[in-house]
């Protein structure tokens, strides 16, 4: 545990996760503004090529220090990875530490693992974290969204472990181990505490599932204890949707297993706008960050330069503050922002009817 | 429900002298339509009072049912209370209340607080469970006067209430490592999904949908949605959809007007309910019931905070407007279809006034003040 502490306090990069596995709990890489930083880029399929130039754009303009190292899926299975997705790509995320996403179709058919699921266990991307705050300039029925969903993401009700016992009877397994709640928990209360964060809420369902949400309920208490100037608190989950829809801004940090995390995680989405502008970013082992969209391909407005990057543009903002690159974080969040409030350019779903090269423009402008 | 209750509320305000110093929009409802003319029909007989257990439960649970004995004294309602008094930190429920239950077939009863994290098992699941109460029903829509961000809400969110997640079968496979099963059978999942289509049919509903996860648990909530298509066809009348629940419930912040009736399994019907409940004015004003073969238990709808907090029973300020409308639905179950109407119609006029309105809806009145109204506003 010392020499954890050590390497967490140096930032070793080079230390796989392979040889100290329990010790790779560092969470981000600081970077000196000097040197260019090597990030994967998945720009994805429809509207994704589209709006990685968008991002491109944006951070040439705004002087960002970084190289994209542009990866696509395949279109025949990698038996290496058993998906579409080459062992190259991965390997080029696992080795740069940091990757930016855009959609991805799922291709259909047997024979391969999903894209997502290739690149949640090849990574052990094991939080993700949304963080939701409502944009002014966009109305919707909430005002002062401001709130961040992280969900564990390798276990839970998502384990994938289901069987017929006999006919017409299923059973699934939910599995949650102390491992991986030690593990979010860890990563949220850092998270809190990296950006000023005041509290950190779990959220469970442990007065049902005792054993399964009380152990993960354990283990944020365990890591609570660590960071005494976070609130820490628990709510229930039905309690929470309802204090949700009513009033979000009792929320601060929201950290939860993995099911309820997708249905909170969706709700909070919901409230600011939906997903088409809601940024995310997923945290892997080794402090490995994939920020990535959440919106769909939308394959039928491909090409047609029509699409909003906001989504791609704010979890490019995560990365880059996962990365350290906090000031040049700000500058680009806030020429986001200030030209989504100002109404001027605004893409077609937000009921304006600017193409994206234009909105990309008015946001260069803005930086 | 609102549909029904509002030409007696014009009726109301046409007669009474309130209608004078009424402001313009409820003198307008009162001109526009005239009395019900449908009348019910009782068999020689009907109208013996008949017995209904009654659990008052922890925390607001007293309050708000001594407030619904209050009324129905008030309306001299056919329907008098057996109490039975049960705790959430009992083991197990009395056999002497489930007799009672077993013998009256209807309960009402408030919330029964549960220990969290260790110990005793809910007492409220283990109560479903003992009854095989298998469907929990939960009507959320828009009560007129009150304001709320989401307008059209009249959502009904019908959950399988006995197995799924809440199974309750858990162990520590080693130590650090907690295995939870969820149990999903056919049988369950057909008889929720026939209760859905028939409240639909029985109800005038013109849509059903089904959240699910199952792109995630192919099997179990694969077998869920099996269950309601085979259902579905029988129903040609009513139209059937299928929704991922993380989909719905983002869904239903931005566009709950979209919903019609919802059926789901346990753990996704908790959230949705509650999550419906929210939009339309929150849990304190939600109706609800439990349903089985041969029992009924009507009890707040949304179960979040049904026990409230210290405070709220101290100062004596719980919201009885659930429980009051959860017991017009029981009265209407019960076949005492005016009773029923009378009272949701005082209700909602109370409501509608907006003079006295708990805490939870922005008022500052307690919940005798709250019953009073509601007695006044009987006709």
């Amino acid at each position: 545990m010392a020499l954890c502490r050590l390497l967490q306090r140096n930032s070793i990069n080079q230390i796989s996760n392979r040889v100290l596995p329990c010790c790779s709990q560092y969470f981000s890489t600081a970077a000196s503004p000097s040197e260019t930083i090597r990030a994967t880029l998945f720009p994805g399929d429809g509207i994704g090529p589209e709006i990685s130039e968008s991002v491109k754009q944006v951070f040439s303009a705004a002087g960002v220090p970084i190289e994209w190292e542009e990866h696509f899926v395949g279109d025949k299975v990698d038996p290496r990875t058993e998906s579409f997705l080459t062992w190259e790509s991965l390997e080029s995320v696992r080795r740069n530490g940091v990757g930016l996403k855009g959609p991805m179709a799922t291709p259909i058919g047997k024979g391969h693992r999903s894209l997502n699921l290739t690149l949640r266990k090849e990574l052990g991307l094991y939080a993700n974290v949304r963080p939701c705050t409502s944009l002014s300039g966009y109305k919707t029925r909430y005002d002062d969204v401001n709130l961040v969903t992280i969900r564990e993401n390798t276990e839970g009700e998502y384990s994938g472990l289901e069987h017929q016992v006999v006919r017409g009877v299923v059973e699934s397994l939910k599995i949650i181990t102390r491992q991986a709640s030690l593990r979010v928990a860890e990563y949220a209360f850092h998270y809190a505490k990296t950006n000023g964060r005041q509290r950190v809420s779990a959220i469970h369902k442990a007065n049902i599932m005792r054993k399964t949400d009380g152990l993960f309920l354990k283990c944020c208490r365990e890591v609570a204890e660590k960071y005494p100037e976070i609130t820490y608190e628990e709510v229930i989950i039905d309690n929470c949707c309802m204090m949700l829809v009513k009033n979000p801004t009792l929320f601060d940090v929201l950290v939860m297993p993995n099911l309820y995390g997708d249905i909170i995680s969706d709700l909070s989405a919901g409230l600011i706008g939906g997903l088409g502008l809601t940024p995310s970013c997923n945290i892997g082992e080794g402090g490995i960050a994939l920020a990535e969209a959440v919106h769909g391909s939308a394959p039928d407005i491909a090409g047609k330069n029509l699409a909003n990057p906001t989504a791609l543009l704010l979890s490019s903002v995560m990365m880059l503050r996962h990365l350290k690159l906090n000031d040049k974080a700000d500058q680009i969040q806030n020429a986001i922002l200030s030209t989504i409030a100002e109404g001027k350019h605004r893409t077609v779903d937000l009921g304006g009817n600017s193409s994206k090269t234009d909105f990309t423009k008015a946001v260069c402008d803005h930086l | 429900m609102a549909r029904r209750g509002l030409p007696l509320l014009r009726h109301i305000l046409r007669d009474s002298a309130a209608a004078a110093s009424a402001p313009p929009l409820l003198k307008a409802l009162a001109s526009a339509e005239s009395r019900r003319s449908v009348t019910y029909m009782p068999r020689p007989g009907d109208g013996t009072p008949r017995a209904v257990t009654l659990i008052p439960g922890d925390g607001i649970g007293p309050l708000v049912t001594g407030a619904v004995r209050q009324v129905m004294e008030a309306m001299h309602a056919p329907v008098y209370f057996e109490t039975y008094e049960v705790h959430g930190d009992m083991d197990t429920v009395p056999p002497e209340v489930i007799q009672s239950i077993r013998k009256n077939k209807v309960c009402l009863k408030g919330g029964l607080a549960t220990p969290v994290g260790g110990g005793v098992s809910s007492l409220n699941v283990q109560l479903r469970k003992e009854l095989d109460l298998y469907a929990s029903l939960v009507h959320c829509f828009n009560l007129p006067g009150l304001p709320t961000r989401h307008q059209n809400v009249d959502i009904v969110v019908i959950r399988e209430n006995t197995e799924g997640e809440y199974s309750g079968l858990e162990h520590e496979v080693v130590p650090g490592v907690v295995e939870s099963l969820k149990v999903m059978t056919k049988f369950c999942s057909e008889r929720i999904a026939k209760y859905a289509f028939e409240y639909a049919y029985l109800n005038n509903r013109k849509k059903v949908t089904a959240v699910h996860k199952a792109n995630i648990m192919k099997l179990a909530d694969g077998l869920f949605l099996e269950s309601c298509r085979e259902v579905a066809t029988k129903y040609p009348g009513i139209k059937y959809n299928e929704i991922i629940v993380d989909n719905c419930c983002m869904q239903l912040v931005s566009k709950p007007e979209q919903f019609d009736v919802m059926v789901t399994p346990n753990l996704y019907g908790n959230l949705v309910a509650n999550t419906a409940a929210g939009i339309a004015g929150g849990t304190g004003v939600m109706p609800g019931g439990n349903v089985g073969q041969d029992h009924a238990v009507f009890e707040q709808g949304a179960s979040a905070g049904n026990v409230g907090n210290q405070k709220m029973v101290e100062k004596k300020k719980a919201n009885p407007v659930a429980l009051l409308l959860s017991s017009a639905m029981m009265l209407r179950h019960l076949q005492f279809p005016s009773f029923a109407d009378r009272l949701e119609t005082a209700v909602k006029l109370v409501i509608l006034e907006g003079e006295y309105r708990t805490k939870d809806l922005g008022g500052d009145s307690t919940t005798q003040e709250v019953v009073d109204a509601v007695i006044a506003a009987l006709d």
